[in-house]
């Protein structure tokens, strides 16, 4: 990662091109974020792991030598060989061989079933060796011995949970995370841990292991044997040195390659940087002092005089990815003379926050005096959003009382007051001065912030700091819809009921300019269908005007696949079909030549239909007792569930009777994205409804709704918002969660960053759909009960009404003539779209003169 | 440059200018600066029929045969009427007549609904990469019939 943060560097300020740069990486694979590896096991590609300025591949004075490592140096010759027996010769060698992970010397560390923690490879054996774990050991004996209990094998803990070993985690100090976390914190974070289904030990070290079978079995220091299929060691790093050491340049004391504030070597063509260095002695197990040094060779290397200055090293960590939420930051163990600490532990809420600041002045005690204390450190357990505004301030006067800037609820320290010598990204040491200056610039929104400064590119938690500084130097950023509106679609939602509009012309007319287009025109058809429902008024969404604003799917009722054919989807309510309809629709596909695939939301899509054959198909499947799935609507998808106590041994509430309820409560509800949910009988969530928009679980005593889960690009899992209800108090609370939601959320934002990004959060949400907190639970729970008698299946609509019917015709002169560029071919036993010929450019028409 | 082409089969793909409707009270709220000039060389051969002008929702758009090939044919807000390729330049799909209409910066324009990129209506240009475009093709109505510029 240092290596290419060097080059992009050198390449960047190298105007006259006067170094031509040679990488030589043992690694077979270009250089990725390492930071992020672990989110490689949640599905994250190679190619998405990329480092900005991947590009440089490209540069003609970059060349780059990949899988093969340096075995030796000649430092007279000045040339370097490889293992492949390839020589190349320098003028600056800069060594960025970064660490190895260190395995405590235990029998048995060998053996396979034994791996290490710090690349992709590293990551495709594990991967591979769970997998085969899983197929041979039997179901709750699957498990994986980390050994480390620090911030590196809690990430190693996480991934052997996602790949299907249960992780046991071994720490040989007393508590988890020793280095950044005191021992409040601690206890704290392993409860946490705990809760995520880790288990840990601590103070205790492995002392050997041995194989059983096809497993191992890991013998711990108090005599305790655990059986296990993967032992992962994440005990520590150590500086990859080895190539210093056998050509004769000094090491510090503790390993890595010494070097001065220069980052280099005694000898005058030989720099190191990154986590091989020791930097004056010292060496830094993080990427941003290694990025640091990278700005200094490169600096140096083109004749400047840039030095590091080790003492203003940010060592701020913040555990990624767990579910747990624990973040340290400055002098987090209080180092520092009369430093003091101030602690908020909250054991209900889940919570551990600690302070260290400096004692003010000598006189009076911290926060008193006109002097407010410096802030020094901190440890953030349970809930670390406050991170990203509290790590800047480090080194600053403290702008309000430390306890209320670490309470919940308390004061969120301002980025405005932050000085301009702020660090807002620790991992890039960019400034906050920095910043200002790039908005100065032109950069007038996070991702040109992000593009110009590399500010959150690296672990990202600045990013929502960046917007506070965006918004505080007067940058509005725009929330407008597109260029015909200058609202939101919040803000629209509001006019339009406010106002009681009940067109687009009149809309546009009095609040918006020209013609409209694809992103606004469906926003207000969804606006006026939600309206429409809600206000008794009803209507069917291709009534008059407001046909011409759907989108294509929305116009025919149908999802319009990538060769212009439709797919049809009927309405199974939570899953549960009879065996009359399941014949139906074989029989409909059958007729038709449709080809049928299961969807993940428990029902049957059928696709392959020309937009001539809706009709007919449709008017089948009406009259057999199914309705519009709305597959192709911004509206409720499916309610997934599973057998709960209809069926299963398990089961504690009759999911399928609630999934089936609440789908028929919600269908038809236009909203501004899709919205999915499911319910489980039973806490083993067979119907993963914790990946839903609203998930309900089953529990002994009624039922949890959990609300902003979503699978797809970002998958998140949903919060908890109630527990423990019944049936009446989930449905109300689900009927204000999605009217609360329509009325407020911006175009195409689903659930969860809806709740992201509403002040307060989660908290801010329970307050206004449980206490009502905003007076307006009555209103909400009157629009739903008008959307829930107004519903009307959509398709009837239209096969009663020969006017919306005579749209559905191939060609407005030959209805019946199919489209000619629609064909099929036959794959495994269904008709697929024969693959178009490429995609056909056509150029500009001819001009005749 | 131009090419003969069978007739059932010649469309008027060299004209630059949609069809505007002849018919003076289907176009009161055009100003005639913004009418693109008809261009040398454009003239048409026939006009062949394609529906009642009926048949065409305003602010929405159909598809038409025409010979081997496919027209979309739309019909804005205020009565104007384009005409251009149905094939989507980018995924070969035919369905340019199904996407939404609307302007940008007052210039008319269809999104395609596979992939989003919008079209010119008047000359046909993808304004999302300039170097793709549809074919134009100029439209009238006579009476109370929508025809089609045969060349
Ligand atoms: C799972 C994980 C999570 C992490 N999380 C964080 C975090 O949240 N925050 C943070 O700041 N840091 C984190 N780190 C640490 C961070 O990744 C490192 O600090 C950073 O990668 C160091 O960069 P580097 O260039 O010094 O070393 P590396 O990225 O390791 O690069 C060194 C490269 O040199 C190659 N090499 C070694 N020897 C030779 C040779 N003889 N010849 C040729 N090539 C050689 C190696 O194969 C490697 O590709 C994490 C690390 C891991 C593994
Ligand atoms: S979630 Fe519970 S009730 Fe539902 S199928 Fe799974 S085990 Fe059975």
């Amino acid at each position: 990662m240092v290596g290419h943060r060097l080059v992009s560097a050198l390449r960047d300020r190298d105007a006259e091109g006067a170094w031509q740069v040679t990488v030589l990486g043992e690694e077979n694979r270009r250089a990725y974020d390492r930071v992020a590896l672990s989110s490689y096991v949640d599905g994250t590609s190679e190619e998405q792991l990329r480092l900005p300025d991947d590009d440089l591949r490209a540069d003609p004075l970059v060349a780059l030598h990949l899988g093969d490592a340096v075995t030796t140096i000649d430092r007279d010759a000045r040339t370097v060989r490889t293992a492949s027996g390839a020589s190349f010769g320098y003028d600056a060698l800069v060594l960025a061989t970064g660490s190895t992970p260190f395995v405590p010397p235990v029998p048995g560390r060998d053996l396979p079933g034994c791996f290490v923690y710090r690349t992709l490879d590293d990551l495709d054996a594990i991967t591979e060796a769970a997998r085969a774990a899983v197929g041979r050991t039997a179901p709750g004996r699957r498990s994986a011995v980390v050994v480390g209990g620090g911030l590196l094998g809690l990430e190693a803990a996480r991934a052997m949970r996602l790949l299907g070993l249960s992780p046991q985690v071994v720490e040989i100090a007393p508590r988890l995370m020793p280095v950044q976390v005191d021992d409040g914190g601690g206890a704290l974070l392993r409860s946490l841990v705990e809760e995520q289904g880790l288990k840990v030990r601590t103070g205790v070290s492995v002392d050997g292991i041995r194989a059983d079978a096809d497993r191992l079995v890991a013998r711990l220091s108090d005599g305790v044997e655990l059986d296990a299929d993967l032992v992962v060691f994440s005990a520590g790093i150590r500086a990859a040195d080895t190539l210093a050491r056998k050509n004769g340049l000094a090491v510090g004391e503790r390993g890595g390659v010494l070097v001065d504030d220069r980052c280099r070597t005694a000898d005058s063509h030989v720099w190191a940087i990154g986590e091989c260095a020791a930097l004056q002695g010292r060496t830094y197990g993080l990427v941003a002092p290694g990025y640091a040094m990278a700005e200094v060779v490169a600096d140096r290397l083109l004749g400047g005089d840039a030095r590091m200055t080790p003492e203003e090293l940010d060592m701020s960590t913040r555990l990624k990815l767990l579910g747990v939420d624990v973040a340290s930051f400055g002098d987090a163990h209080a180092a520092a003379e009369g430093a003091l600490e101030i602690v908020v532990d909250d054991p209900v809420a889940g919570t551990y926050a600690k302070l260290v600041v400096s004692a003010p002045g000598g006189a009076g005690g911290a926060g008193t005096g006109a002097d407010a204390p410096t802030l020094l450190g901190g440890v953030l357990v349970g809930d670390a959003t406050r991170y990203g505004s509290l790590r800047p301030l480090v080194g600053s006067a403290l702008p309000a009382d430390p306890v209320t800037l670490i309470s919940s609820g308390g004061a969120e320290p301002d980025a405005g007051a932050l000085p301009d010598s702020a660090q807002i990204c620790s991992c890039n040491a960019v400034t906050k001065g920095a910043l200002c200056a790039a908005i100065d610039d032109g950069a007038h929104d996070v991702a040109s912030l992000k593009a110009c400064t590399r500010a959150g590119t690296t672990c990202g938690s600045c990013v929502p700091v960046l917007a506070k500084i965006l918004t505080q130097q007067g940058v509005e950023v725009s929330t407008a819809l597109c260029e015909h509106f200058a609202y939101s679609r919040a803000e629209l939602f509001e006019i339009v009921a406010g106002a009681g509009i009940t067109s687009f012309s009149s809309l546009v007319a009095s609040h918006g300019t020209g013609l409209g287009c694809d992103v606004c025109k469906p926003v207000v058809a969804s606006i006026l269908a939600t309206l429409g429902s809600i206000d008794g008024r009803g209507g069917h969404i291709l009534d008059g005007e407001q046909a011409a604003l759907q989108d294509t799917n929305d116009h025919f009722l149908a999802n319009m696949q990538r060769n212009g054919t439709y797919s049809v989807v009927p309405r199974i309510a939570g899953g549960e079909v009879t065996p009359e309809g399941l014949i139906v629709i074989g029989e409909v596909a059958r007729d038709f030549g449709l080809y049928t695939k299961i969807t993940g939301g428990q029902r049957i899509d059928m696709f392959g239909a020309r937009v001539e054959q809706l009709p007919a198909i449709w008017r089948r499947l009406v009259d057999a007792g199914f309705e519009s799935g709305h597959a192709y609507g911004k509206s409720l998808r499916t309610v997934k569930s599973c057998v709960g106590t209809t069926w299963c041994r398990f089961g504690v509430q009759d999911a399928v009777g609630m999934a089936v309820e609440l789908e028929l409560r919600y269908r038809g509800l236009r909203s501004p994205h899709k919205i999915k949910s499911g319910v489980s009988g039973c806490a083993r969530e067979c119907a993963e409804a914790r990946s839903k928009d609203f998930g309900v679980i089953a529990t002994e005593d009624g039922w949890n709704l959990y609300v902003g889960g979503n699978g797809g690009f970002t998958p998140r899992h949903a919060e908890l918002l109630v527990s423990g209800v019944d049936s009446a108090t989930l449905i109300r609370t689900i009927d204000r969660f999605l009217m609360f939601y329509v009325r407020t959320a911006e175009r195409l934002q689903r659930t969860a960053p809806w709740i992201e990004a509403m002040e307060g959060g989660l908290d801010h949400l329970h307050a206004v759909i449980v206490e009502d907190s905003l007076g307006i639970g009555a209103d909400l729970d009157a629009a739903m009960a008008a959307h829930v008698d107004s519903y009307a299946d959509e398709w009837r609509g239209v096969l009663d009404d020969p006017e919306k019917l005579s749209r559905f015709v191939s060609f407005v002169n030959a209805p019946d003539t199919p489209d000619p560029t629609i064909s099929f071919v036959t794959e495994r036993g269904q008709n697929i779209p024969a693959s178009t010929p490429e995609p056909v450019l056509i150029g500009l028409p001819e001009v005749h003169r | 440059m131009t090419t003969t082409r069978p007739l059932e089969n010649a469309l008027t793909p060299g004209s630059r200018r949609a069809g505007v409707a002849d018919d003076a009270a289907l176009e009161p709220r055009r100003s005639p600066e913004s009418r693109p000039a008809a261009r040398v060389g454009t003239e048409v051969s026939g006009w062949l029929h394609v529906c009642p002008l009926q048949r065409l929702q305003p602010g929405r758009g159909v598809a038409a045969l025409v010979g081997d090939t496919q027209v979309a044919i739309f019909r804005m807000e205020d009565d104007v009427l384009y005409a251009v390729g149905n094939v989507d330049p980018y995924t070969g799909a035919a369905v340019i007549s199904r996407g939404i209409v609307g302007d940008r910066g007052g210039v008319p324009t269809v999104a395609s609904p596979v992939h989003k990129q919008a079209f010119r209506l008047d000359d046909g240009r993808c304004l999302d990469d300039p170097a793709v475009s549809l074919g134009v093709y100029r439209t009238r109505v006579c009476g109370a019939d929508l025809q089609i510029g045969l060349r």
